[in-house]
């Protein structure tokens, strides 16, 4: 939480350093809210040899009856970029919102600097949906803010593997 | 020319009594075009206390990321509806505009625009805000159109946001800059004879 343009890609609330405490706080504050509200579900992400931690992804602000949500995901030491962890998480999420939350619809929001963030969601079959314009401060500069959007369908003909192959389907439907 | 804030042609902004809109919202809030126009949620009904009750939570908060006011048109002094600015993060700048004009018989008037020519003044002139955003559901072209009027442009839509009635909308998303705010401003003083 002290990396500064970390914090800009995710958040646009001024970025301030934070103690132990309050990040304790903070995350008292997100599981009191999912057991609370029923429409977040926060994972944090763990690598598999070590259990080290390196970031969260959430689905947030989901809308039930709308069958709607908002993915947000971070990897926070910048060491632990670019080596296709962002790409793992984002597939089991996307499995997650699809196959276990059945949601039709799943929106991302982002501001344009954050470059491997847009390209992450658009190889993952996210199409650009909104550009805010000059929504967003950052380095003496305004930035547009995107927005991005994944339908069912759509994720259902990009993933790699089906749900059909995943799982034993006894009724052995056909769609 | 504006020199006060809150009035405008045909209606003025102000906040009024608790106990007086908590009735009007009660009585709006039955009306469930008016509802669906105002968001995509699922509408669940609330009692006129609880509308009350929220209201007076809602003007406590020192800290309500939000400035909502009351439309009040200027003839009769009757309350038609609300305005307001909400925001993420004010460092940023950049806030949503939402209006909702409860009494239906003031649709299509001017009643709106009006109100929306006022929030706008108040965001970049009050507020200065580097941009206004808002939201307008595809089933709702009538605001749309005014939207545009009114010198929002079109960023974009979030696809099939909206499931009613078995049928899927988009949600328009639209916003306008302070340079496009201004010029269209001084413009229309210059055209009115300052």
């Amino acid at each position: 939480m002290q990396d500064a343009s970390f914090l800009r890609m995710i958040k646009q609330d001024p970025a301030m350093p934070q103690t132990i405490a309050q990040i304790k706080k903070r995350y008292e504050a997100i599981e009191k809210e999912q057991d609370e509200k029923g429409n977040l579900y926060y994972f944090t992400i763990r690598m598999r040899q070590d259990d080290r931690l390196i970031g969260f992804a959430k689905i947030e602000w989901i809308d039930w009856s709308n069958g709607g949500g908002f993915i947000k995901l971070g990897i926070g030491a910048p060491q632990d970029r670019r080596q296709g962890f962002g790409s793992e998480t984002l597939r089991l999420m996307l499995r997650f919102t699809f196959g276990e939350l059945n949601l039709f619809r799943l929106a991302g929001v982002t501001p344009e600097f954050n470059t491997a963030g847009l390209s992450l969601f658009k190889k993952f079959g996210f199409v650009e949906e909104v550009r805010r314009r000059q929504a967003v401060s950052f380095q003496l500069k305004r930035w547009d803010m995107i927005h991005l959007g994944l339908l069912k369908d759509e994720w259902a003909a990009h993933a790699e593997n089906s749900l059909r192959g995943q799982a034993q389907d006894v009724s052995h439907t056909t769609d | 020319m504006a020199n006060d804030l809150f009035t405008g042609m045909k209606v003025r902004l102000t906040r009024s009594e608790p106990d007086v809109v908590s009735k009007a919202y009660a009585l709006w809030g039955r009306d469930s075009e008016y509802r669906r126009y105002l968001h995509e949620r699922a509408l669940h009904l609330w009692s006129q206390k609880k509308y009350e009750e929220w209201l007076k939570e809602d003007s406590d908060q020192q800290n309500a990321k939000q400035w909502m006011f009351d439309i009040h048109t200027l003839a009769d002094d009757r309350l038609i509806g609300y305005v307001l600015l909400f925001y993420q993060s004010i460092a940023q700048g950049d806030a949503w505009v939402g209006i909702g004009l409860g009494a239906r018989e003031y649709w299509g008037k001017g009643y709106g625009t009006d109100a929306m020519a006022l929030i706008l003044y108040y965001a970049f002139e009050e507020l200065n805000l580097h941009r206004v955003s808002l939201g307008v559901l595809a089933y709702n072209p009538r605001a749309i159109r005014a939207y545009e009027k009114a010198g929002f442009v079109v960023e974009g839509a979030e696809r099939r946001v909206a499931n009613k009635d078995g049928v899927r909308y988009d949600a328009w998303i639209m916003g306008i800059l302070r340079e496009e705010w201004l010029a269209r401003y001084m413009k229309e003083r210059n055209q009115n004879g300052g």
